[in-house]
Parts: structure tokens; C-alpha cells; sequence
């Protein structure tokens, strides 16, 4: 067998080279920013894909993909839509056995990310936009991650079904017998956003909070996308839990739905992008992660997603609770990242699934 | 005289068997599609994280409240399914082959309606109908009674609800089984009944049912083993109702951190229990023969009803309406509904959901070209291997060829998911990496799809009588060449329908399919399953109905070619 080198296997080995070698020299402090350059978005183009790996709401994933293709014609985007915790199970299968598929990820369950760059398998990505503007807290230290959204699990009631004045108004209300057989709920070993929420409830209130609450004939379903969605259809009166950006995005578009932000606070999840080493697109990969920090990324997020951004200039939309006048539970990805497994071994057994 | 003695002989020195050489390549083939990822298995069954020998997985398996309660639902699920399955399906298969009740050839082409149905499709369309709040038929039930806003007539999401769904997609095997014995059942033994006095009930009760017995049983333990299977259903209706079966609990062990071991261990019993299931059935079908002794049959005559002929359609329909009629009006009301919970009218009718499917849902185009890919690839593989097997077993052209048969035979013991965790375990590690890739799922579906391939093929060849190949060989063509010119235009038609068939099994294939896909490798059936975990119901409405739309046309085409015998056995998820 002979091997041959293209002139651009060549740059493609000396650029990898000019690459990695600064990198090394400065290990501890986080890479140069990525700024979003013609010969960035040609070497994208080249390319011409980007696998994009997400626990976002799909049809809001694939808005993000369609309006990223709008601006860089001819880079398409193919959105892998699971649970956050799904994704992780799916990276870890997949690169157990050496299958390279993803490009970018985002996932709700922020503690993924220690497990990732513990595992050496992030690459250093700092888009311009959060090497400027983003507040340190929102940031890797190293470069390799940084917080694309945050999201909010809160309680939720179909107006139809609930009175306003009957409404529970916290995590506590939600133990009155009246609810018995009335409530949905996600799965914290499928949703990272209720992962996140499952952490900060059981640190908060306690474990006997869920204990009293699985007596309640709950629905179990499994992604935090869900509830809101089985309010909406009037398949359930009550959310225990769920995201704060779809129930946000069904009650907009005039269903009857309704949001409770408990008074023992509200779940917070950050849920952070990241690109990897082996991404086989890596050019779209960067470019792609560029984009989503971008104001107008985080603005679509914001506008059409109801999400939460930390973009300092990303403006909220009127009518929405601000984020800063919500009373939030403190968020602890390295606290979710050590009690995952306990977590979801503990829930189960209260719960049967 | 002399020199044409001599003759034959001195050829035959020369000439090389080519099918002895075809029997041990596909011997292997065969061997390695099933015996290598049963092995890998029983070997993680029985090792611990380190790869130590070890019995400590089947100890939790016992001790471990979370996986031993499964166990005892899957026996109780399955045997309840197996129950309500035969009462309603074998007096079906009855009116249907043996009576004069009107439309008898519609009420069969919907069965198989039922029967092409993916059991997964069915149970979400039956969360749209049956949920207890925002189930359609609720709510028909709260405005026709008045009822409170609460209360509700049926709730999907229950042990019985399971046991409801699952029987709607399982009944089919049962009515083809005893429809067919009944088809097969010479009408001379009624008749003899009839001549020595017997009324026509003493004939159905003294001859008729006793000659169906064994196939009821068949059917009983058909049923039996779908039902225990079946990952699908469950998955979708178990988990919002707080509890695991067997097969969704296999499924969760792969989930971060993965226990393969513990998912081995689990594994097993389900392929042990499939293994005696299906000796039994064996047993119990061997028997049959003597059903079809006498020489030429007469059609059997049919019962006359009179009346009560009306009756017995009404009852079919209704019977048929859960797995046909209702699930397909949810599915179609929720593809054109603004919510999939409401019915249509002019105010909420909308293209949205089928404009996302087709233009904004970037998965959608890569999992259809996958899993036309991997079902014309299946069902082609597939048929060609299944002939091939076939002919060297009814032709007994080498010695060896019952163990090739019974190679063929034998993925029916091993249920999809546990054959989707054997594949994981062997072809994640050299020598054979092929997770990731088409291979491996091809390699699943080919092995599930064999048995039924084999014996759909099996049966064909036996209707065609060896002396017209021996004719041709006479004549001096050889082997091949009277393949060619005399076997293979009488096989057309089977071979077609074969091919079909192996063709619908495949596209709705779920279980092995959602231990073994990566995204890149993502079939329409996985990506139903990851719809409904979003709550994306309009959407798997949507893609649902294209299933429906590509499945009957392709069984219909299976039936213009008069595909003959229902012996086909489709696998479920």
C-alpha cells in the first residue's frame, strides 16, 4: 500500500500542528478566543455538516440548526435530540467504542461536562462572544465549556382543569391529597434538567419530600419536555416538574397552561455547549458553538425558546418574569456530578421506574 | 447399454459438489450470526466487572427487588395476554374458515391489518385514544355521560391497559393459526359426523375443536412469548404507569453507568423460557398431522348462521375497531390536529405537523433512507439466504442439512432485545467493530428475520415436487441449471412474498434496533421511540402514517401475488 498526501492533507497537518502546540505551551489558561472569520466559516463550509447532540425541546433545537444554515448556506446541521442524561449514555457508548459522531453537544445536566473534560475529551472552544461578555461563573476556566442556556424546571397547572386560587403554590402544595392521581412528572435518569431539579429538591427538602410525593399516583413520564406538553393536552392537572421554557412557549401560543414558581424556590438547570477533540467536523463544530453565543443566537433562544440567557446582551422578552425577580435553588453541577448515581438508584426505588 | 453405464460414473469423479461448499458457507454464516453474540451473553452472565468468573449477577437479579418484580410482571402480562388472545381470536378464526358470516374475506385482510401494524405505533395511538384525561374516547364518555372533568372510562396507562394494547397486536397469530389449521382440516370428517346423525353443533363440539385443540395451544403460546417480548408497548406505557417489564428493564441497564452483566444475566431467562416455550409448541404442532390425513380433501361445508350471521360480523368489527379502526383515526386526527388531544375542526386544522416532519425535523431524512436501506437489504439477503437453505433441506441435497435447518430455525427462540444485547456485547470489541455502522443492525434483522424467511420458503419448496427437477437432471441439466429453468419460476411468487414480508418485519423492528443504533444509524422505528419520550405526539403521528402508507402497499403487492398459507411469522418489538 502507498500513501499519497494531498496538498491539503499537508495544511491540514501543519494547521493541527500550529494548533496544538501553543495549546500545550499555555495549558492551565483558556485558549484564544474563536472569532468568527471568513476562512473559518470556508474551512466550515468545507466541511459542510455539523452533528449537533442536544437535550433541547426538538422542534426548538432544529430552529436554532435552520437559522444557523440561514446564515451559512451550505453547512447543514443534523440535530440529535435526546434526554440529557440519554446523551451522555449515547457519547459514552459511542466512544467506548471509538465512534467519533458528534461534533457539538449541549446538555441540560451540567455535571456531564466535569465528567467530559475529566475524561480529556472536550477540545478547548472559546467563542469571541463568551470570552468577552460572559460572567466567569458561566465559563470553564480552561476554555471548554460555557453556559448556553439556563433553564428552570418549575410546577405548572392546566387553567382548565385547576383554578387559579386552588393552585398549589410550592413544592409542598403538591402534597395535599387533592392532587392524588392529578400530576405529572419527568425522570431524573432520562431529563438533566430534573436531574439538576432531583439534586436540589432532595439537598433542600429532603428525601422524604419525594418519598411523601411518590404516595401521590404520579404519571411518570420521562423527558422534562414532556409535562408541560401533557398539560397542554389536558392529560394531566398538575406538573411536579418540567421545563420552564416549553411551559413558557405553550402557554404564548395560547394554550391553557399556567406557571408556578414555588415559593421554596425554583430548580435552576445551566446547560452548557461544548465541542470535542475528535469531532469530525471540527471547523463547523467551532462555528457552529460561535453562533449559538452570538446576541443573535441567544436572542432566538430567548424570543422563540423562552429560555434564559446569560448573554449580557441579550434583552428578556416583556411579559415574562424576569430571571432576576425569580427565587432560585443554587445550582451545584459538581454536587449532581458526584450524587448522579445515587440519584437515580434512589428514585427508582421510590418511585417503580 | 454398456457405454451408458459407464458413463455416469466417470462424470461424476469429475464434478465437484458446489452445494456441499454453499452448505458450509452458510453453516458458518448462520453459526456466527447466532451462536457468537448467544455466546458473548452467557459469558457476561457469568463474569463480574473485572471479568472474573462469577454467579453474583443472577444473586441480584433474585435479591434485588427492582429486577425481580419485572420478572413476575412480564409471566403475568404474558399469560393474560396469551388468555384474552385465545377467546377472542379462535372463535374469530372460526367464523372466518368455517361458517357462512358475510364479508369473511375482509374480516381476514383486516386482521392482517392488525397483524402489519407495529405494536409501538399501536400503543401510542392508543395513548391518544385512552389516556385517561385527554384520551379521545374519554372524553367522548364525559360529554355523552356528563361525567366530571376527572373522571374517565378507561385509563391506558395501567397493568390492564398494557395487557389490552398488547393483546390488540398479538391476537392475529392466534386467529392465522387456528384459521389456517381450519382451512386445512378436510371437510370429510364433519361430513361422516353429519352422515351418522350428528346435529351440526355435536359436529363443531365432537370433531371441529378437538382438530383445532393443538393450534390453539399454539397459538395460546405464540401469544404467550410476544407478549414477553414485546419491548415497545411496555416502554410506552409501563414507564408513565410506575412499573418495569422484563424487556424495558434490560433496556434501562443500559443507561448510565451501563451493567451490561446485569443486562446478560436478565437476558437469559427470557431465552430460556423462549427455548422450552417453543419446544412445547413443537410438540404440540407436530401432533397436527393428523388433521390433514385424508387423501384429497373436499371443502369443508360451511356452517349456516342464519341470522346470528349479522351478529358475528358485528362482533368482528367491534373486535377489529381497537386494533385497526380506532388507533388509525387517532393517529390521523392528531397528524392534522394543532393539539394532538383535540379533535379536528375548522378552526385547529392544520399542515404544520406534516411540514415539520418532512422539512424542519433533520433526522427524519436520514432515518427513512436507513431503513429502506436495511429493509431492502434484509429482505433480499434474507430471501436469498432462505432459499438457498430451504432447497438443500427439502431436497436433502447433502448430509448436515437438519442441522443447517435447525440453525435457521433457531434465532425464533431469541427474543429481539436480548439478540440486540448479544450483538452490542460482540460487536463492540475486535475482532468485528461494527457498532456504529448499518452492519450490525443488518446482521440483527437478518437473524430475526430468518426463521420466519426459512419456513415461508421451506413450505413453498415442499409443494414442488422433486420429479420435475429430476426430469430436467435426466435430461441431462445439471444441478444448477435445473434451478434455474424448473425451481426457480415455481418459486416466484413465494419468493416475492417472502421477500415482502421480511420487508414489513424489518422497517418496524424496534427492540434490537434501540440497543444497537448510533445517530448516524437511526431507523424510523427509534425515532418514534425518541419522539415519544419528548412528547412529540403529532409527530409520530405524521411518520406513523407514512409507515401505514409504505406496509400496505407492500403487503398489498404480497397479496396480489396470492401469497399462500399464513405460517409467516412477523416478529414484534
Amino acid at each position: 500500500m502507498t500513501w499519497t498526501f494531498s496538498r491539503r492533507d499537508v495544511l491540514k497537518a501543519s494547521s493541527a500542528l500550529a494548533l496544538t502546540f501553543p495549546a500545550a505551551r499555555v495549558l492551565a489558561a483558556a485558549p484564544a478566543p474563536t472569532a468568527i472569520t471568513p476562512a473559518l466559516i470556508e474551512a466550515a463550509r468545507k466541511e459542510g455538516k455539523v452533528v449537533y447532540y442536544t437535550s433541547i425541546d426538538l422542534p426548538l433545537a432544529e430552529k436554532i440548526a435552520k437559522s444557523f444554515e440561514a446564515k451559512y448556506p451550505g453547512i447543514a446541521v443534523r440535530v440529535e435530540r435526546t434526554g440529557a442524561e440519554r446523551v451522555f449514555q449515547r457519547i459514552g457508548q459511542e466512544y467506548g467504542s471509538r465512534i467519533y459522531a458528534v461534533d457539538v453537544v449541549n446538555s441540560s445536566d451540567a455535571a456531564h461536562f466535569i465528567a467530559w473534560k475529566r475524561d480529556g475529551i472536550l477540545a478547548p472552544d472559546v467563542p469571541e462572544d463568551v470570552a468577552k461578555l460572559y460572567p466567569a461563573e458561566h465559563k470553564d476556566p480552561d476554555g471548554q465549556f460555557a453556559s448556553f442556556r439556563v433553564g428552570m424546571s418549575v410546577i405548572g397547572y392546566n387553567t382548565n382543569l385547576v383554578k387559579a386560587e386552588d393552585a398549589p403554590k410550592s413544592f409542598a402544595d403538591l402534597l395535599d391529597p387533592k392532587w392524588s392521581g392529578k400530576m405529572v412528572k419527568a425522570h431524573p435518569g432520562y431529563s438533566g434538567n430534573v436531574m439538576s431539579a432531583t439534586f436540589q429538591v432532595t439537598r433542600d427538602l429532603g428525601w422524604e419530600y419525594l418519598e411523601k410525593l411518590a404516595k401521590q399516583k404520579i404519571m411518570q413520564v420521562q423527558s422534562s419536555t414532556d409535562p408541560p406538553k401533557k398539560l397542554a393536552l389536558g392529560e394531566r392537572a398538575v406538573m411536579v416538574d418540567g421545563n420552564e421554557y416549553n411551559a413558557l412557549q405553550i402557554k404564548e401560543a395560547g394554550q391553557p397552561i399556567e406557571i408556578v414558581y414555588p415559593s421554596e424556590g425554583t430548580p435552576m438547570a445551566v446547560g452548557p455547549n461544548a465541542i470535542f477533540k475528535n469531532a469530525p467536523n471540527p471547523n463547523a463544530a467551532r462555528l457552529l458553538n460561535s453562533y449559538m453565543f452570538t446576541p443573535e443566537c441567544q436572542q432566538l433562544v430567548i424570543d422563540a425558546g423562552a429560555l434564559r440567557s446569560v448573554h449580557p446582551g441579550a434583552k428578556e422578552k416583556p411579559g415574562r418574569k424576569p430571571f432576576k425577580d425569580i427565587k432560585v435553588m443554587k445550582d451545584d453541577a459538581a454536587g449532581v456530578e458526584k450524587m448522579a448515581e445515587q440519584i437515580k438508584g434512589r428514585y427508582s426505588k421510590i418511585f417503580g421506574v | 447399454m454398456t457405454i451408458a453405464v459407464s458413463d455416469p460414473p466417470a462424470r461424476m469423479t469429475h464434478g465437484f459438489d458446489y452445494t456441499k461448499l454453499v452448505l458450509y458457507g452458510i453453516a458458518l454464516v448462520l453459526c456466527v450470526l447466532i451462536v457468537l453474540p448467544m455466546s458473548w451473553l452467557i459469558y457476561y452472565a457469568f463474569v463480574d466487572k473485572n471479568g472474573a468468573f462469577t454467579f453474583g449477577n443472577f444473586v441480584t437479579l433474585v435479591n434485588d427487588p427492582t429486577l425481580l418484580d419485572p420478572l413476575i410482571t412480564t409471566f403475568t402480562l404474558a399469560f393474560s395476554t396469551s388468555l384474552i388472545c385465545c377467546i377472542v381470536a379462535a372463535p374469530m378464526g372460526w367464523l372466518v374458515a368455517r361458517t357462512d358470516m358475510p364479508l369473511r374475506r375482509t374480516v381476514r385482510l383486516l386482521v392482517t391489518a392488525s397483524f402489519v401494524t407495529p405494536p409501538f405505533l399501536g400503543a401510542i395511538a392508543w395513548e391518544l385514544l385512552a389516556a385517561p384525561n385527554s384520551g379521545l374516547l374519554n372524553k367522548i364518555y364525559r360529554v355523552v355521560t356528563g361525567a366530571a372533568a376527572d373522571e374517565h372510562l378507561l385509563n391506558i396507562y395501567s397493568f390492564s391497559g398494557l395487557i389490552f394494547v398488547i393483546a390488540c397486536y398479538t391476537f392475529p397469530y392466534v386467529f392465522v393459526l387456528v384459521a389456517n389449521a381450519l382451512d386445512r382440516t378436510p371437510g370429510e370428517l364433519e361430513d361422516a359426523s353429519s352422515i351418522l346423525g350428528g346435529s351440526t353443533w355435536v359436529t363443531a363440539r365432537r370433531v371441529t375443536i378437538p382438530l383445532v385443540l393443538p393450534a390453539i395451544l399454539a397459538g395460546a403460546l405464540v401469544a404467550f412469548l410476544q407478549a414477553m417480548t414485546l419491548f415497545g408497548s411496555p416502554a410506552i406505557l409501563a414507564l408513565p404507569a410506575g412499573f418495569h417489564t422484563m424487556t424495558t428493564k434490560i433496556w434501562s441497564l443500559f443507561q448510565y453507568p451501563p451493567k451490561p452483566e446485569l443486562a446478560a444475566a436478565a437476558s437469559l431467562p427470557l431465552l430460556i423460557l423462549t427455548v422450552l416455550l417453543l419446544r412445547a409448541e413443537h410438540m404440540i404442532l407436530g401432533r397436527r398431522s393428523y388433521a390433514v390425513l385424508g387423501g384429497k380433501n373436499s371443502d369443508p361445508r360451511l356452517i349456516r348462521l342464519g341470522w346470528m350471521r349479522w351478529a358475528a360480523l358485528a362482533l368482528c368489527f367491534i373486535v377489529l375497531l381497537n386494533p385497526v379502526f380506532l388507533p388509525y383515526a387517532a393517529l390521523f386526527n392528531a397528524t392534522f390536529s394543532k393539539v394532538a388531544s383535540q379533535f379536528i375542526t375548522f378552526s385547529n386544522f392544520t399542515f404544520h405537523n406534516i411540514h415539520f416532519v418532512l422539512f424542519e425535523l433533520s433526522a427524519t431524512k436520514l432515518a427513512l433512507y436507513n431503513t429502506f436501506v436495511l429493509g431492502i437489504a434484509t429482505a433480499t439477503i434474507g430471501t436469498v439466504v432462505a432459499v438457498v437453505i430451504s432447497y438443500l433441506t427439502t431436497r436433502e441435497a447433502v448430509s448436515g442439512h437438519r442441522a443447517l435447518g435447525f440453525l435457521a430455525t433457531a434465532p425464533v427462540a431469541i427474543p429481539g432485545i436480548v439478540l440486540g444485547v448479544g450483538l452490542f456485547l460482540s460487536y463492540t470489541r475486535p475482532p468485528f467493530v461494527l457498532y456504529g455502522t448499518l452492519w450490525i443492525l443488518l446482521l440483527a434483522f437478518l437473524t430475526l428475520a430468518m426463521p420466519a424467511a426459512y419456513q415461508q420458503m421451506q413450505s413453498a419448496l415442499k409443494a414442488i415436487h422433486p420429479e420435475l427437477e429430476d426430469a430436467s437432471r435426466i435430461l441431462g441439466a445439471t444441478r444448477l441449471k435445473a434451478l434455474r429453468q424448473i425451481t426457480a419460476p415455481l418459486l416466484r411468487t413465494s419468493v416475492i412474498a417472502t421477500w415482502c414480508f421480511v420487508f414489513v418485519g424489518t422497517i418496524r423492528e424496534l427492540s434490537a434496533a434501540v440497543m444497537l443504533f448510533t445517530s448516524e444509524t437511526k431507523v424510523i422505528s427509534v425515532l418514534i421511540f425518541d419522539l415519544n419520550e419528548s412528547g412529540d405526539l403529532a409527530a409520530i403521528s405524521v411518520l406513523g402514517l407514512i409507515m401505514l402508507v409504505v406496509t400496505s402497499g407492500i403487503v398489498a403487492l404480497a397479496n396480489r401475488l396470492r401469497l399462500g398459507g399464513g405460517s409467516v411469522r412477523l416478529r414484534d418489538n
